[in-house]
C-alpha cells in the first residue's frame, strides 16, 4: 500500500517539477496555482486509505466499505459472490476487484449507482440488474458525474449494463458485456449514453442487448475499437449527438444494423458492418445525417449495406461494399453527398434509390458489374455507369418483385433500360468508374 | 385363331372400322385387301393393340386381348416401312429384341442365313438401305417362331431374291400351322401365297372368303381383275 | 433386368452416339471453363453458370426431347408389337434419353469446376444446388416435350409448341407476372408473388438457387412473409417438392397420353 502512495508522490512531483522548471515565464503565477493545488492534492491522496471488504472481517458489506470511506479512498473487493444492489457510491472512490468478485443483483433493481465525480470501477463481475418497465436498472448507473473511469469489468445478464446519463469526461473501456435479451421491450441496452459529454467508448465487447451501444444527446463521443454483435436491435443507436466519432468498431450481426440520426458532423471512419440479414436490416442506416464524414469501412454481406433518408452534405469515400443485397439505397430527400473512390463488388444492387432526380455526386469508383473499356489507358472507364439497374427501380416502387431477381426476362429489361433509360435517372452516373479494384 | 366381334374405331370422328365382324384360320394366309383409307393398316394395328379400339371384342385363342399386353409374345409383325434407332446397329437391335422376349433358347435363323446381312450386321441404321432395313423387320417378325404373323406389305422394298425367300418362308410357315395375315398391293403375289381374301371398303367388310371363290364369283382367271371389278363396283 | 431399364439402356446407347449430345457436352465445358478462365473463381461465375442452368438446360432439353421422341417413333412402333407393357416402354425411353442429358450436364459443367475452383463446404454446397436444380429442369423439360410429341402426331406443329412453351416459362411468364404485381401494386401480394413463382419450374429453379446465392437481396425487403419463406427450411422444402411435382405431373400426363395413344 505504500507503494501507491509513492507512484502518487512521485507523478505529483514530475508534474509540478516540469512546471517549475518551465521556460515561460509568464506561467510562473500559473505555476504556483498549480504548486499550491498539488500539494492539496498530495496531502489527500498521502492520507487516503484503502477498504477491504471481507467476508469475516469488519467490513461486511460493499455498501458498508463505501460508508466507512473517505474521498479518495479505495475499496477492495476480493474474490466471490456478493449479493447487493442499489449500491449507491456518492464519494470519489476507486472499487477494485481481486479475482473478479460477482456483484449479484438477484434481478432485483440496479446493482451500483454512482453519483460522485472521480469514480473507478475495475476487475468487478456485475450481474443480473433487474428487468423493469418504469425503472432504467442497470449494472452500473451514473448519473451526472465526472471523470469516471469504468474498465475491465464483466457485466451479465443485466437489464442495461452500463446506464450513463448527464455525465461527462467518463472513459468505458475493456468491458465485457453479455445480456441475453430475447423481446426488445423486456430487454435494455450494453451501454447507454443519455445527455453526455466527452465519453470515450473503447474496447469493449457487447452482445445480446436491446441495442449495444446507445448514444442519445451526447457529444464529443469517442467510440472506438469496440465489438457489438448479436444484439436485438441495433448494434449502435445514435441520435442527436454532434460532433461524435467512431472509429475501427465492429457491428456484426444485429437484428436493423447500426442506425445513426438526427446528427451533424459525425465521423464514421474504418468500422465493419457485416451480416445484418433479414427483412429491414441494414448495415448502416443514415436518417437527417449532416456534414459528416463516412470513410474506410467495409460492408460485408448485409441486406442493404448503406440506407440514407434526408441525410445531406456527407462525404462517403474509400468504403468497401462486398456481397450486399443492396450496397447503397439512396432516398431521394438526400442531396449533395459525395460519393467517391469507394468500391462496390459482387451486390445484387449497387445503387437504388425511389426518383428520377439525382443530386448526389458518383466518382471513381470500382464497380464489379462495370462492363466498360479504358481506351485511352487512364485506368477511368470511358463509358459512364449507370448504377441504377431498371429491377432496382421496380423492386424499389414494388418490393414482391423481387421474387424476380436474376431471371431473363428482368436481365433483358435492364439491358434494353441501359441502352435506353427512360425510368432510372440519368444524371445519377459515374462518369469515371474505375477499371481495376483498388486497395488504398 | 383370331377372332374379332363388332370392333368399331372412328379417327377425329371419322369412322374408320364400322362394326367389323371376322374369323381368320391358323393354317391359312389371309390377305386384306382394299382401296387406300379403307381400314386395313387399322384393323393389322388393332390386332397388335397399336390401336385401341372404340368398341368391340378381339379374341386371339378365345381369350380377349382387352388391356393385356403379353398376348404379343405369340406374334411376328413386320410394319410397312421399318425404321430403326439410327445410332445402333441391326446386330444390337435383334439382341434387344431377343432380351425383351427374354431370351429364348432357340430362335429361327432361317431368315437370317437366306438374307446373307452379314456384312451389314455391324453398321449403324443410318448408313443402311431401305432393303436391308426391311430384312432385319423380317428376321425380327419371324425370329420367335410366332403363332400368329403380321405382315405390312412384306415385300415392298426387297430384292426380287428375297422377295422369294420371304414367300417361300410365309408359305412354310402356313402349313406348319400358323395363322398369318398380310397386306399387299401386288395382286400377283395375293394369289401366289394367299389363301383367302378379305375386302375392305370404307371400314366395312365387302367379301370375305377363299381366293378361288372370289374368281368365281367374278368370273376371271386373275385376282387382280376380280378386285378391279369389285372396286368399280363400290364406287359410289 | 427390368424392361423399362432394357430399353432405357438401348435408348441411352442410341441417344450418347448421337453427335449433338457430345457437342452439348463439349459446349458446357468450353463455356464451363472459359468463364472460370475469364472470370475467375468467384460468385460471378456461378451467376454466369445460373444463367445457363436457367435458359440453356430448359432449351435443350425440350429440343432434344421431341427431336428424340419423333425420331424414335417407328422404333416405338416396333417396340409396341413386342410383348412389352406401353408404360414401362415409355417410362424406358424417357430415361434413356434424360438420363444422358443429365449426365453431359454434368461432365460438362463439373469438370471446370473441379479444375478451377478453389473448394470449401460452402462452395460444395452451391455446387451441389446447381447440379440438382440443372437435373431437376432437364427432366422437367424433357417429360414436357415427351408430353407435346405424344400430343402431336405432326413436327412442326410438336416443335412449335415446344419452343412457344420455353419461351413463355423463361421470358413471358415472368413478364405477365410483374404485370399483375404492378397492377395490383396497393395489395399484400407477398405470398401472391411466392405463389405465382410455384407455377414456372424455371422460376422455381431460380429461386432455390437464390437461396445459395443471394440470400442477402432477398432477405432485405421489408416482408416477413418473404422472410419467413426464403429464409427458411421450409422455403427449401417447399420449392423442393414442388419441383418434384414438376417433374412427376408431364411424366405422368405424358405416360396417360402415350397408354391410350393410337399408333
Amino acid at each position: 500500500m505504500k507503494r501507491f502512495k509513492n507512484i502518487i508522490e512521485i507523478n505529483l512531483f514530475k508534474i509540478t517539477g516540469r512546471l517549475f522548471w518551465s521556460p515561460d515565464k509568464e506561467k510562473k503565477s500559473i505555476i504556483f496555482i498549480y504548486l499550491l493545488f498539488g500539494i492539496m492534492l498530495s496531502s489527500t491522496s498521502l492520507t487516503a486509505k484503502d477498504v477491504i471488504v471481507g467476508k469475516s472481517g469488519e467490513v461486511q458489506s460493499i455498501q458498508e466499505a463505501i460508508r466507512m470511506a473517505e474521498t479518495g479512498d479505495r475499496i477492495f473487493i476480493p474474490g466471490g459472490l456478493y449479493q447487493e444492489r442499489n449500491i449507491i457510491i456518492d464519494k470519489t472512490v476507486t472499487i477494485w476487484g481481486e479475482d473478479r468478485p460477482v456483484i449479484d443483483g438477484e434481478n432485483q433493481s440496479s446493482v451500483f449507482i454512482i453519483k460522485a465525480n472521480g469514480v473507478i470501477i475495475r476487475g468487478l463481475v456485475i450481474k443480473n440488474a433487474g428487468v423493469s418497465y418504469i425503472e432504467d436498472n442497470a449494472g452500473l448507473l451514473i448519473e451526472d458525474a465526472r471523470d469516471c473511469v469504468i474498465e475491465n469489468n464483466d457485466f451479465i445478464n443485466n437489464f442495461f449494463a452500463i446506464y450513463l446519463s448527464k455525465s461527462s469526461y467518463c472513459t468505458i473501456s475493456n468491458n465485457r458485456i453479455q445480456g441475453n435479451a430475447t423481446r426488445e421491450s423486456s430487454s435494455g441496452n450494453g451501454i447507454h449514453l443519455w445527455y453526455c459529454k466527452n465519453i470515450t467508448v473503447e474496447k469493449n465487447y457487447i452482445s445480446g442487448h436491446r441495442d449495444g451501444i446507445y448514444f442519445e444527446f451526447v457529444q464529443n463521443g469517442l467510440i472506438r475499437d469496440n465489438q457489438s454483435e448479436q444484439n436485438l436491435r441495433y448494434g449502435l443507436h445514435f441520435m442527436f449527438s454532434d460532433s461524435c466519432k467512431y472509429t475501427s468498431n465492429t457491428f456484426k450481426k444485429n437484428g436493423v444494423g447500426v442506425a445513426v440520426m438526427y446528427t451533424n458532423r459525425v465521423e464514421m471512419t474504418h468500422n465493419t458492418f457485416e451480416n445484418n440479414w433479414g427483412s429491414a436490416s441494414f448495415g448502416l442506416l443514415l436518417k437527417e445525417i449532416r456534414d459528416s464524414l463516412i470513410r474506410g469501412n467495409i460492408f460485408y454481406k448485409n441486406s442493404t449495406a448503406l440506407y440514407s433518408e434526408a441525410s445531406n452534405r456527407n462525404r462517403i469515400e474509400k468504403n468497401v461494399f462486398t456481397q450486399n443485397g443492396w450496397a447503397l439505397r439512396l432516398m431521394a430527400n438526400s442531396m449533395d453527398n459525395q460519393i467517391v473512390h469507394n468500391i462496390f463488388e459482387g451486390n445484387s444492387f449497387d445503387v437504388a434509390t425511389n426518383s428520377r432526380q439525382n443530386f448526389n455526386q458518383f466518382n471513381e469508383n470500382y464497380w464489379s458489374n462495370y462492363q466498360g473499356y479504358d481506351l485511352d489507358g487512364d485506368g477511368l472507364g470511358d463509358v459512364p455507369y449507370h448504377p441504377v439497374k431498371l429491377f432496382s427501380f421496380l423492386v424499389q416502387k414494388n418490393p414482391p418483385g423481387i421474387v424476380l431477381l436474376k431471371s431473363f426476362f428482368i436481365q433483358m429489361l435492364d439491358m434494353a433500360e441501359n441502352i435506353l433509360p427512360v425510368i432510372t435517372p440519368e444524371t445519377l452516373v459515374d462518369k469515371n468508374p474505375r477499371m481495376v479494384r483498388h486497395y488504398d | 385363331m383370331i377372332e374379332i366381334r363388332n370392333l368399331s374405331k372412328k379417327f377425329d370422328k371419322i369412322p374408320v372400322l364400322k362394326d367389323l365382324n371376322l374369323k381368320l384360320e391358323a393354317g391359312k394366309v389371309s390377305a386384306i385387301l382394299g382401296p387406300n383409307a379403307s381400314g386395313k393398316t387399322t384393323l393389322l394395328k388393332s390386332i397388335l393393340g397399336l390401336v385401341k379400339p372404340d368398341s368391340g371384342q378381339i379374341y386371339i385363342n378365345n381369350q380377349s386381348l382387352n388391356g393385356n399386353w403379353d398376348y404379343r409374345r405369340m406374334i411376328g409383325y413386320m410394319p410397312q416401312f421399318a425404321k430403326f434407332p439410327e445410332n445402333l446397329s441391326p446386330r444390337e437391335v435383334i439382341h434387344f429384341v431377343e432380351k425383351l422376349r427374354g431370351n429364348p433358347a432357340e430362335t429361327d435363323q432361317e431368315l437370317y442365313d437366306n438374307f446373307q446381312i452379314l456384312n451389314e450386321l455391324n453398321k449403324p441404321f443410318r448408313t443402311l438401305s431401305g432393303g436391308t432395313k426391311q430384312k432385319v423387320s423380317a428376321i425380327l417378325a419371324f425370329l420367335f417362331y410366332p403363332e400368329i404373323l403380321i405382315l405390312d406389305e412384306p415385300t415392298a422394298g426387297l430384292d426380287p431374291v428375297s422377295s422369294q425367300y420371304l414367300k417361300k418362308k410365309i408359305e412354310k410357315e402356313k402349313l406348319n400351322g400358323k395363322t398369318i395375315i398380310l397386306t399387299s398391293h401386288i395382286m400377283s403375289e395375293v394369289e401366289e401365297i394367299a389363301d383367302d381374301i378379305i375386302f375392305l371398303v370404307e371400314g366395312n367388310i365387302y367379301f370375305e372368303g377363299a381366293i378361288n371363290r372370289i374368281l368365281d364369283d367374278f368370273s376371271e382367271k386373275r385376282l387382280e381383275s376380280a378386285i378391279a371389278k369389285m372396286m368399280q363396283d363400290t364406287r359410289p | 433386368m427390368n424392361t423399362s431399364a432394357q430399353i432405357g439402356k438401348y435408348e441411352f446407347f442410341n441417344i450418347i452416339r448421337n453427335r449433338w449430345i457430345i457437342f452439348y457436352t463439349i459446349l458446357l465445358l468450353i463455356f464451363t471453363d472459359l468463364l472460370f478462365r475469364f472470370g475467375g473463381d468467384n460468385p460471378k461465375v456461378f451467376i454466369s453458370l445460373m444463367n445457363v442452368v436457367l435458359i440453356l438446360i430448359p432449351l435443350l432439353s425440350i429440343m432434344f426431347g421431341i427431336i428424340s421422341f419423333y425420331n424414335s417413333r417407328e422404333f416405338i412402333e416396333l417396340l409396341l408389337a413386342q410383348p412389352i407393357d406401353r408404360k414401362r416402354l415409355y417410362l424406358g425411353i424417357y430415361a434413356g434419353i434424360v438420363i444422358p442429358l443429365s449426365l453431359s450436364f454434368v461432365i460438362g459443367v463439373s469438370i471446370p469446376f473441379i479444375i478451377h475452383a478453389d473448394w470449401n463446404f460452402d462452395k460444395f454446397w452451391s455446387f451441389l444446388v446447381l447440379l440438382i436444380t440443372g437435373i431437376c429442369l432437364t427432366f422437367i423439360f424433357v417429360a414436357i416435350s415427351y408430353l407435346v410429341a405424344v400430343k402431336n402426331e405432326e413436327k412442326v406443329k410438336g416443335f412449335g409448341i415446344a419452343l412457344l412453351l420455353w419461351f413463355f416459362f423463361t421470358l413471358i411468364f415472368d413478364g405477365i407476372l410483374l404485370l399483375i404485381l404492378f397492377m395490383l401494386d396497393e395489395y399484400p401480394l407477398e405470398k401472391f408473388s411466392i405463389i405465382l413463382t410455384l407455377f414456372n419450374p424455371i422460376d422455381l429453379a431460380r429461386v432455390l438457387l437464390l437461396l445459395r446465392l443471394d440470400i442477402a437481396a432477398l432477405m432485405g425487403y421489408t416482408g416477413a412473409v418473404f422472410h419467413k419463406f426464403f429464409g427458411s427450411f421450409m422455403g427449401f422444402t417447399v420449392s423442393g417438392s414442388t419441383l418434384l411435382l414438376w417433374i412427376s405431373i408431364p411424366i405422368f400426363w405424358g405416360l396417360k397420353s402415350f397408354t391410350q395413344k393410337d399408333f
